[in-house]
């Protein structure tokens, strides 16, 4: 028979993998003293289908509808990581009017992605339904614009090596330019309701901190790495696609904790919106599309070539090598979800089991793009 | 922004001796390598962290590469992806080679060096089966523990698993009824059953 002497001190508790708060599927296994985190155990996998195999046996253009998949809320972020790679490895130039359609999908990308967060974070913390309903009304808005200009909602498959699949259709940017316009009354409304909040304070204030040299040091990047005070955005530091036209700010927080992670996130859809402002007033006429590259039976020279972009959970990395066939060698993506949770076990341990939901929230991770 | 070739020579100077070589790239991305040998791997990469002008403190990327030409014994690769965040420039990659494709193949890890590579080489461990020596937890990340062979590897063969397709379609239906054919044809000379 056990006595009280017997019994281990601490409880073991498998989290997910099928629970709302992760997010998908994922699974972490925490050991607690009392209600006190102190061990956890990240556990993936579980959407593993293996893309990169699967890439090196299709065309490069086949794999463009697949990056889609990977973060199934940015579709059109990874389009561009994926064809920026590309377009080092081949040398191809972009016509601008191509280049300003980038940038407004991408910042309304970005728009649409971060306002999800705002929602689903609110939801990890209780308030479960109620924010999330009122940030996916303003997320549809943002989706029928893609829908109009791909056809798809979310599987937008949109860009090309040197260029865009389609031009924008009538109407098109006097509909984004509403929408720019109408935004930042939908967000001065949820910061009145939400950043002075008391029970978001006290939830997100001081939990999970992160400094910014152990986050330099574990490759966090995009808003976890800007929350722990480093103001380090590939948009800046790279300056792809034609992102040093725009005047835009790269807000950085000071703590590094769960607060300063949702705050960045609710400043950088300020400075998307300034950059869409831009672009839209900027937007030229002209060709979308290089007409000197051959999307069938595509034969980039061999070689290798890394490209990252800003995507909204961080910096999306895709390096390739060409052996001069119709097929990519080696097709590695750089997923920021899966390298942003690097620190996880550190950031959860001493708080309470039902802050690793919050903390794990506050990361924005995306399993189609953790386990690939 | 340093070049491979002013790298190497700042490398050279620093740590004489070290065995590393320039390895050019074809494509316009001019990406040029630097690829360095496994003993030295380490201290070349605390160089390129810490070094006052070059400060490569942010490991972006690592990638496993499999080298299988047909009729050679080929090599495993790990490709290192570097920039700084302090002195803002970069890429700048670092490369190192296994000596054979042998399933044991071996690689120091840069784990200790960057944080950042702990799930990526875990990651190529699970996929390439390159293990990385001085990893604090190398274990399989996206494929389960019981897991037989290396899905990334050029030679893997695919599990013939048709018989979990939902839906079975005509290619599959005949590898089905290959596989379910008898070895030897019947005696009689009857049809084989469908």
């Amino acid at each position: 028979m056990n006595t009280a002497e017997d019994l281990p001190e601490t409880l073991e508790v498998s989290m997910g993998p099928q629970h709302p708060s992760t997010h998908g599927v994922f699974r972490m296994n925490a050991e607690l003293d009392g209600e006190t985190v102190v061990r956890l155990k990240p556990v993936f996998g579980y959407l593993h289908r293996n893309h990169e195999k699967i890439a090196e046996s299709i065309s490069w253009l086949g794999s463009m509808p697949y990056t889609d998949r990977l973060d199934y809320f940015c579709s059109l972020s990874n389009n561009w990581g994926y064809a920026l790679a590309v377009e080092k490895l081949a040398g191809i130039e972009v016509p601008d009017r191509a280049e300003h359609i980038r940038v407004i999908t991408a910042e309304l990308t970005r728009l649409q992605n971060h306002i999800s967060f705002l929602g689903f974070i609110l939801g990890d913390m209780g308030a479960w339904g109620t924010a999330l309903m009122y940030a996916f009304r303003e997320r549809e808005y943002v989706l029928d614009l893609f829908e109009a200009l791909t056809g798809s909602r979310m599987m937008c498959n949109y860009m090309r090596f040197g260029g865009c699949r389609c031009d924008l259709p009538p109407g098109w940017a006097a509909a984004a330019g509403t929408l720019v316009d109408r935004f930042p009354r939908f967000l001065d409304e949820l910061e009145r309701l939400l950043v002075g909040n008391e029970i978001l304070i006290a939830r997100l204030q001081g939990v999970g901190r992160v400094d910014a040299a152990r986050a330099i040091d574990a490759g966090l990047s995009g808003p976890v790495l800007r929350a722990s005070g480093v103001a380090y955005d590939v948009r800046k530091a790279d300056g792809y696609g034609i992102y040093p036209r725009f005047a835009f700010r790269v807000p950085r927080g000071e703590h590094g904790d769960c607060y300063d992670r949702f705050m960045i996130r609710v400043i950088e859809m300020r400075e998307s919106l300034l950059i869409l402002r831009q672009a839209l007033d900027a937007l030229p006429e002209g060709p979308i599309q290089n007409p000197k590259v051959k999307l069938r039976n595509f034969r980039p020279p061999a070689g290798e070539a890394y490209g990252r972009i800003e995507a909204p959970k961080g910096e999306l990395g895709f390096h390739l090598i060409s052996d001069g066939t119709d097929k990519p060698y080696r097709y590695r993506v750089r997923p920021p979800s899966l390298i942003n949770l690097t620190l996880l076990e550190e950031m959860c341990l001493g708080h309470k089991v039902a802050d690793v939901m919050v903390i794990l929230g506050s990361i924005d991770i995306v399993l189609g793009e953790v386990d690939r | 922004m340093p070049t491979a070739e002013h790298l190497h020579e700042r490398i050279r100077a620093s740590l004489p001796g070290a065995a590393i070589s320039v390895v050019p790239n074809g494509s316009p991305s001019a990406q040029h390598g630097l690829l360095v040998g496994t003993g030295d791997a380490e201290a070349v990469a605390r160089f390129l962290r810490d070094d006052p002008a070059l400060r490569l403190d942010f490991l972006s990327n690592v990638t496993g590469v499999d080298h299988a030409p047909p009729g050679e014994p080929g090599y495993l690769e790990a490709i290192y992806h570097l920039y700084s965040i302090e002195r803002g420039h970069g890429p700048v990659t670092l490369r190192m080679q296994t000596a054979d494709r042998s399933l044991g193949a071996r690689l120091p890890s840069l784990t200790p060096v960057w944080r950042s590579a702990e799930f990526q080489e875990r990651e190529i461990f699970d996929l390439f089966g390159i293990v990385f020596e001085g990893h604090p937890d190398l274990r399989r990340i996206l494929m389960w523990d019981e897991f037989e062979g290396y899905p990334m590897r050029k030679d893997y063969v695919t599990p013939d698993d048709y018989e979990y397709e939902p839906t079975p379609h005509d290619t599959v239906l005949e590898r089905a009824r290959a596989h379910d054919a008898p070895a030897d044809p019947p005696p009689d000379g009857g049809t084989p059953p469908p």
